[in-house]
């Protein structure tokens, strides 16, 4: 029988991204013994990557903004498809959540008077974005980390949960390996947070690291918490294309929030050929008026650059699809032309975006102040994820919350940028306050040694087993395949077989080998990540094929159009008695008389 | 980074990777021949090894974007990011050399044990801002926090730590904690809403003198950050103020300050 080390918690917080950070910071602060798991090192998780900003309605830039336009812009975004309780929550604390992380040391952009700087983001009616460059991601998981490491907290760098225990229906704990050396940890608690991120590595071309296995997404289901909007994944629709190597990395949208324009190989603003009704009164039709927008003048509207990440990422799609492409498939994203409008443009430029500046300088030979980038859609974030209380971020498995990106429900069909990092604060701060409120009132569970034997078993065999199947081989072929069959477009056909090549997959996993031993051994980790992987892309998968019409990030080519039937429902997967998902359409939370007053009062 | 024949275009062909293998600190180099294109990264080439030739190959990385500052390596000798390292910069015509980082206990590979930094941390005083205005929050000037966001650009990939020779060659890693956290400890001291003193601890347990300002950290830093000349010297001059300068010692005598 392999051996364990257990480790006791109150509360387990497993991610150290922007969310568990947070969340492991409220429950240290209510009195509980809190650990927290990471696969990579401590300020490496993914939060590091965001960019353009968080967004908070503090209006300081524009004293129009609020948080009621901040919930309505988030639920238009979404498609009405979002919680809207969790939008609301959400859209209030944001600004207090911004301003505790400057009490902590952050130090944004700054306003002439002194404030914290705010910019324009797509979908967002005012400058809501508060930043630091295009490196707000860093500020804010270091912010958080250098405040959390003086709170007592037992952190584990380093370590990958690899399935969840129960006691009967309650969490009780989670079976982990540290990589360094393979050992075996049993982290046993009260109260479990799941705060692992996202799912981009089920996909080809993707913005995401390797941490993106949807292991969150995974270990909540197969322990019984159901997952919702599966079918949402977020395409954003600047990823860099040129040089290969480098393709699908981000190109932030602070590009466009500065003045960058999209342009096809004519020349052509395309984005102003296409502009959805719904956004039409928000939207400016001509050049002129979208610059003013840019350099501030509040009678401007918003440049089409700037309409939801869908919308965008389809337009590009299209151009290139119809031959209007760039030399390397993609488009062409111009913010080096602001020189004819702007004295000094060269050092804004390098002032407002310095590591967009670095990236293509040094990644692709190409100085952006200069000449316009090749670009195309990446896939960058999933709305879907664990289904949460709203208030408490419970899951149906008692004891078990989740944040972040892994939980679902705040932005539906479709997430506005900067409302990720707000995301992380506001409700990785609740999932800690709850977890350690659940921790206080209950008992200690018992330990299921039957179950910790299995799992300890299982994630051996890879190490027994005979044959030459390998793991890369099979994550390869999984990423290459998701992304031809259940990418940007989708059709009934090609998610079918998506469906039938999981399955091939999943029993090829069942035979992979792993050469060496369990010390630091990538070949193993990728192989125990597969069934993650692969429990994703079907959960993707059947919803996808489940909403049959095209709603925010989800475009099927076989139903190009909203059908108002489907906006009635969300669509809930979970593990059957027999073991293999289950799918359910679940009325949309209704929106109360003052939800309706609101959306109605921003309508124009 | 060393000379190569092709005026740094090279647009992609073969080459021979000569990779340290073993575990903590017993092992030797191991070549892998392999194909690339220009437009690769070190770490890309790495990746292609690991899947076809190598299957255990432990590597750390997470962003591949220079972003997170977990890919640190010595690639033929210069600590470097592995992503941000690409091809067309280097000479294949000889084999490529690519080692862990040399100041840090090694583990596996490339990867290196770096808890040392994050209990560093730890002893450094934490943030401790004055109280804010009437209406809860603070007033900044842009200019006031330009110098302060310059620190705060830092990834935390060590390489600093790495090529400073007070850590690397003299193993001060218990009188000194290095031109990483000099940085953290002047982003902290030069923050216009702080008010904690860090002054005494940089004096003596932190070893701010140990560093003689060779300037290696700052050649090396992924972001830029000019290390000695922004952070490091300024801490030296409070220090000396302090601690040194025979007024200063008078007047503190005096006001008990
Ligand atoms: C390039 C890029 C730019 C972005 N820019 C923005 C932006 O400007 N604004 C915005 O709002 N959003 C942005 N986003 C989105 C946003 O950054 C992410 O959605 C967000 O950071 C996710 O945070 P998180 O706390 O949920 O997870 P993460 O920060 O990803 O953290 C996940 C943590 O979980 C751990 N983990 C995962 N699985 C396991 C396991 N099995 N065992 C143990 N630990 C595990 C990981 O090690 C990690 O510590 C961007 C995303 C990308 C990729
Ligand atoms: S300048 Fe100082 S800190 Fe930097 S490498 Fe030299 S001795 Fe080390
Ligand atoms: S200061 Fe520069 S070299 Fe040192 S850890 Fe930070 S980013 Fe790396
Ligand atoms: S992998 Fe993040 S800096 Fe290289």
């Amino acid at each position: 029988m392999a051996e364990y080390q257990v480790l006791e918690h109150d509360v387990l917080v497993i991610g150290a991204g922007g969310a568990g950070l947070r969340a492991a910071i409220e429950a240290s602060a209510n009195g509980v013994k809190v650990g927290l798991v990471t696969k990579s090192l401590l300020g490496k998780a993914h939060t590091v990557m965001a960019e353009g900003g968080v967004a908070a309605a503090m209006a300081n830039v524009d004293d129009r903004d609020n948080w009621r336009v901040h919930f309505a812009d988030t639920m238009r975004g979404g498609q009405y498809l979002n919680h809207p309780r969790m939008a609301e929550l959400h859209a209030k604390e944001a600004p207090e959540r911004v301003r505790e992380l400057e009490a902590w040391g952050a130090l944004f952009d700054r306003t002439k008077d002194g404030r914290i700087l705010q910019r324009n983001f797509g979908g967002h009616r005012y400058a809501r974005l508060a930043h630091v460059g295009d490196r707000t991601g860093l500020e804010m998981i270091r912010t958080l980390q250098d405040h959390g490491i003086h709170l007592g907290i037992d952190v584990h760098m380093e370590h990958t949960v690899v399935d969840l225990l129960k006691d009967g229906d309650r969490i009780a704990g989670a079976f982990a390996y540290d990589r360094e050396r393979g050992r075996f940890k049993v982290f046993h608690a009260k109260a479990v947070v799941l705060a692992t991120g996202g799912i981009g590595r089920a996909f080809q071309i993707t913005s995401n690291s390797w941490e993106y296995t949807g292991d969150g997404h995974s270990l909540a289901y197969h322990a019984g918490a159901s997952l919702k909007d599966m079918e949402f994944v977020q395409f954003h629709p600047t990823g860099m294309v040129w040089p290969p190597s480098v393709r699908g990395l981000l190109v932030t949208e602070g590009v466009r929030g500065e003045g960058g324009v999209l342009r096809n190989k004519e020349g052509r603003r395309f984005m102003f050929d296409d502009i959805p009704d719904n956004y039409k009164l928000q939207t400016a039709d001509n050049e002129e008026e979208a610059w003013r927008y840019t350099i501030g003048d509040k009678n401007a509207r918003r440049p089409p650059e700037l309409l939801t990440r869908d919308h965008v990422a389809r337009c590009i799609a299209r151009e290139v699809r119809e031959g209007r492409g760039s030399p390397h498939g993609g488009v062409f994203l111009d913010i080096a032309w602001i020189k004819e409008k702007l004295p000094n443009a060269a050092e804004h430029i390098k002032r407002k975006l310095p590591s967009m500046y670095h990236q293509f300088k040094q990644l692709a030979d190409l100085d952006i102040t200069q000449e316009p980038m090749e670009i195309g859609p990446t896939t960058h974030y999933m709305m879907g994820g664990v289904n949460v209380h709203p208030d408490s971020q419970m899951s149906d498995v008692p004891g078990l919350f989740a944040a972040g990106e892994c939980a679902a429900g705040l932005h539906g069909a479709n997430r506005l940028g900067g409302n990720s990092l707000s995301d992380l604060i506001v409700f990785g701060k609740r999932a800690g306050e709850f977890a350690a409120k659940f921790a206080k009132e209950h008992s200690t569970p018992a330990l299921p040694k039957d179950r910790v034997d299995a799992v300890a078993r299982i994630a051996l065999e890879p190490f027994e087993r005979q044959g030459t199947e390998s793991a890369y081989d099979i994550q390869h072929e999984l990423q290459e395949r998701m992304q031809a069959l259940v990418g940007i477009v989708r059709r009934q056909e090609e998610m079918e077989e998506a469906v039938a090549m999981i399955r091939r997959l999943e029993s090829r996993a069942a035979k992979a080998v792993v050469h060496g031993n369990r010390e630091y051994n990538p070949g193993w980790h990728t192989a125990l990540d597969l069934r993650h992987l692969l429990t994703v892309s079907e959960a993707i998968t059947i919803a996808g094929l489940d909403r049959k019409e095209s709603r925010g990030a989800h475009f099927r080519d076989d139903f190009p159009n909203k059908d108002p039937e489907a906006s009635k429902f969300n669509i809930v997967i979970v593990k059957g008695p027999d073991g293999a998902m289950q799918l359910k359409r679940v009325p949309v939370v209704p929106l109360t008389e003052e939800h309706k007053k609101i959306i109605e009062e921003n309508q124009a | 980074m060393s000379g190569h024949g092709s005026g740094g275009t090279n647009t992609g062909g073969s080459a021979v990777f000569r990779i340290w293998r073993g575990e903590r600190g017993k092992g030797d180099f191991a070549d892998y021949k392999t194909e690339f294109s220009g437009g690769m990264v070190v770490l890309d080439v790495i990746h292609k090894i690991q899947a076809s030739q190598a299957g255990d190959l432990a590597v750390r990385w997470n962003c591949k974007a220079g972003k997170c500052g977990s890919c640190s390596a010595e690639i033929n000798g210069m600590p470097k990011l592995m992503c941000m390292t690409r091809m067309n910069q280097i000479d294949v015509t000889k084999p490529v050399t690519v080692e862990p980082m040399q100041a840090f206990p090694h583990v596996r590979d490339l990867v290196t044990d770096v808890s040392w930094n994050y209990e560093v941390k730890k002893r450094i005083k934490k943030y401790k801002p004055e109280k804010p205005g009437a209406d809860g929050q603070w007033r900044m000037q842009q200019d006031d926090v330009d110098r302060v966001q310059e620190f705060r650009k830092c990834i935390e990939c060590y390489l600093c730590q790495d090529v400073c020779h007070v850590l690397r060659d003299h193993h001060h890693h218990d009188k000194f904690i290095g031109p990483r956290f000099l940085v953290y400890s002047a982003a902290l001291e030069m923050h216009p809403l702080d008010t904690a003193d860090r002054v005494p601890d940089l004096h003596a347990e932190q070893g701010v003198g140990f560093c003689n300002i060779t300037k290696c950290c700052t050649k090396v830093c992924p972001e830029s950050i000019t290390i000695t000349d922004n952070a490091i010297i300024p801490l030296k001059e409070r220090v000396v103020d302090r601690y040194y300068d025979p007024v200063r010692k008078l007047f503190r005598v005096f006001t008990g300050g």
